[in-house]
């Protein structure tokens, strides 16, 4: 049985699946490839800094080797830039590599919580789109940035739960809903999914897509994670394109005390 | 002085304090090492992944103007010194990418007529397009000294500040721009405030007491990650090897107790990076490997030309400052081996960097060569 969700559009192209998953942290590259393919993701995104971009096929950095390009989307990302010019400088070599003109913006200075630095992010971002790089943008949930963003032309925004691998789920929530409602594009709730019901919980909420990574590489059955993780995005969906009904702060009694006038 | 009751109470905390990893690396913690174990496990897998970052470290040169009573290097150790030129500097280099390594350590001792800033700087870039990642460990020099090097392609800076304990320090340093403890100390920041995007520091165990050592270590991370708040902070738990000059450990740190403290610093700091040398045997490095560990050496060599046999015919022994060439009976050992460079101090892991890789899949963590792009630094 299909839940018949609707497909996602980022730029024009069109994805069935609403998991995009990261490749770090796994045991093993055949572990990863074998997640990859069980989460039924169409997108996966690569630190640029771990892959080889000499086109040499350096066996001591092949993790490109272990993703079939005519099965997933290769997002590369700037992971690791600590300013706009790196983050620039990383996908025009990617580019150069003969990588997908998309990029997956990540520039966060302070290495302890991989926060964003949302200056940086707009000034790169800006250089990017008007060079035509499909580029998604990874932001702390600030709303008034994720607007700054669109207004830019990026093809996402992707604001975070909370911090990347903290496994905290959706600390931003309140923000992350200011931003889904403001949304001209898709809006990829990335980073601190630590379970399922995390991703779930952020589908219910209206968002496009999540991004997962650290949850599925660490998992002792990293393969089962990627099912579930990918069943709790297409139920969160369906939820939400069902009219999940609204949570309130106060019960909503069957017998109402105003009943006597109808 | 510390219950097990305390230790129980600091693991629970989502943020510790010093006197919380006071308290773990009590020996009341040292009751609890399981417990510290899983947590640290636990901690490290979700924070860093599976994966333990491979490095090695490339000598330059073995002379050096400072005599440390504990390092091979000594001044006035009667040891065969070289200084490698750049051209074998690209050469070890190059042996160690064949083996894997996209994360090469220089190091040096510190000698300014032999190597020159400006030697490093060319070294350093010499061997920055292969080679993606590339830190330093060399004499504590200026800021603006370490601007060239930065530019060159130079990202981490690695300084032990040794032992934490200024009396002991002044005992162990006995003459050399290195007897200046608080200099040394603050070169993180000079390295920082230069551009350097790693800043590695440790103490070297068999100096101070190990407790005390890891408390002062543990206190100047913390300055740095409030006041370096880009750098990515590696830790290092040397213990003292054997080397040229005989000298003995003053203290002790038992494999147990190092694992302990390995968890502690886990424990006080998710994210920083823990490092493991091949100054430890293949046992034990295999068994601190889940404990926290994120990156490793393999296959380390300790004397210059040590992966190639670079720089054997310009041996020579050094006095004041000036080369003395060497004896003809000095070319050769006593078995008829062409002479080499002496090394800082023994390794305990002999293993090849593949086997060493191996090791690690089995364990079940891959082994990464490659998480820098030269892109990032030129």
């Amino acid at each position: 049985m299909s839940l018949q969700n609707q497909p996602l559009v980022i730029a024009g192209r069109i994805f069935r699946s609403r998991l995009i998953l990261g490749t770090g942290k796994f045991s093993s590259p055949e572990v990863m490839r074998s997640a990859l393919e069980a989460s039924g993701a169409e997108i996966v995104t690569v630190a640029l800094r771990r892959a080889d971009l000499t086109g040499k096929k350096d066996p001591f950095a092949n993790i490109l080797e272990f993703i079939d390009p005519t099965k997933f989307l290769l997002l590369p990302n700037t992971s690791g830039a600590m300013n706009a010019d790196e983050a620039v400088r990383l996908a025009r070599l990617a580019a150069a590599a003969g990588l997908p003109k998309w990029v997956k913006l990540e520039i966060h200075p302070d290495p302890r919580y991989l926060l964003p630095d949302p200056v940086e992010t707009l000034h790169a971002a800006e250089v990017l789109v008007k060079e035509g790089f499909t580029v998604l943008p990874y932001i702390n949930a600030d709303p008034v940035l994720a607007k700054r963003l669109q207004d830019i032309g990026t093809a996402t925004v992707m604001p975070l739960g909370s911090p990347i691998g903290s496994n905290r789920g959706i600390q931003s929530r309140d923000q992350i809903r200011i931003i889904i409602e403001q949304a001209t594009v898709p809006v990829v709730v990335d980073a601190g999914l630590g379970a399922p019901s995390h991703a779930a919980e952020a589908m219910e909420m209206g968002a496009d897509a999540v991004l997962v990574n650290t949850a599925i590489a660490v998992a002792n059955d990293p393969n089962r994670m990627a099912i579930a993780f990918r069943m709790a995005v297409e139920a969160g969906r369906a939820a939400f394109e069902s009219g999940a009904a609204v949570e309130q702060e106060t019960a909503s009694p069957t017998s109402p005390l105003t009943a006597f006038l109808d | 002085m510390f219950s097990l009751a305390s230790v129980r109470t600091a693991l629970g905390k989502p943020r510790l304090s010093l006197n919380d990893f006071a308290t773990l690396i009590s020996p009341a913690g040292g009751e609890l090492l399981e417990l510290l174990g899983q947590r640290a496990r636990q901690m490290t897998q979700q924070r860093f992944g599976k994966v333990i970052r491979l490095f090695a470290p490339l000598y330059l040169s073995n002379e050096c103007i400072n005599n440390c009573q504990y390092c091979g290097f000594s001044r006035d150790n009667p040891i065969l010194r070289v200084t490698l030129a750049v051209e074998e500097v690209r050469e070890e280099a190059r042996a160690l990418l064949a083996e894997g390594f996209r994360n090469i350590l220089l190091v040096s001792g510190e000698h300014p007529k032999f190597v020159s800033n400006g030697y490093m700087a060319d070294c350093v870039g010499a061997i920055h397009e292969v080679a993606p990642s590339i830190s330093l460990e060399i004499g504590p020099m200026e800021t603006r000294d370490y601007l060239p090097l930065v530019q060159a392609g130079a990202e981490g800076l690695v300084v032990y500040q040794e032992t934490y304990d200024p009396a002991v320090y002044h005992q162990m340093h006995t003459s050399g721009p290195k007897r200046d403890f608080a200099w040394r100390l603050a070169t993180p920041e000079r390295g920082y405030a230069a551009g350097f995007r790693r800043l590695g520091i440790g103490a070297l165990y068999g100096l101070a007491d190990w407790r005390y050592e890891a408390i002062c270590l543990a206190a100047h991370a913390e300055y740095l990650l409030r006041n370096c708040w880009k750098a990515c902070l590696t830790i290092s738990l040397p213990r003292l090897r054997p080397c040229a000059g005989e000298f003995q450990p003053l203290t002790h740190m038992n494999d147990r107790e190092m694992a302990q403290l390995l968890c502690a610093f886990r424990l006080m700091f998710p994210d920083v990076g823990l490092v493991l040398s091949t100054r430890e045997s293949p046992r034990l490095r295999d068994g601190l490997v889940p404990l926290g560990v994120t990156l490793m050496s393999a296959g380390s060599h300790t004397e210059p030309g040590g992966y190639t046999g670079a720089g054997r015919n310009n041996l020579h022994h050094t006095k004041a400052g000036r080369i003395v060439e060497l004896g003809a009976s000095e070319w050769a050992s006593a078995s008829g081996e062409p002479a080499q460079a002496t090394g800082q101090f023994d390794i305990a892991d002999v293993r090849s960097p593949r086997e060493v890789a191996d090791t690690l899949r089995r364990l079940g963590y891959e082994p990464v060569w490659k998480d820098w792009d030269a892109a990032l630094t030129s």
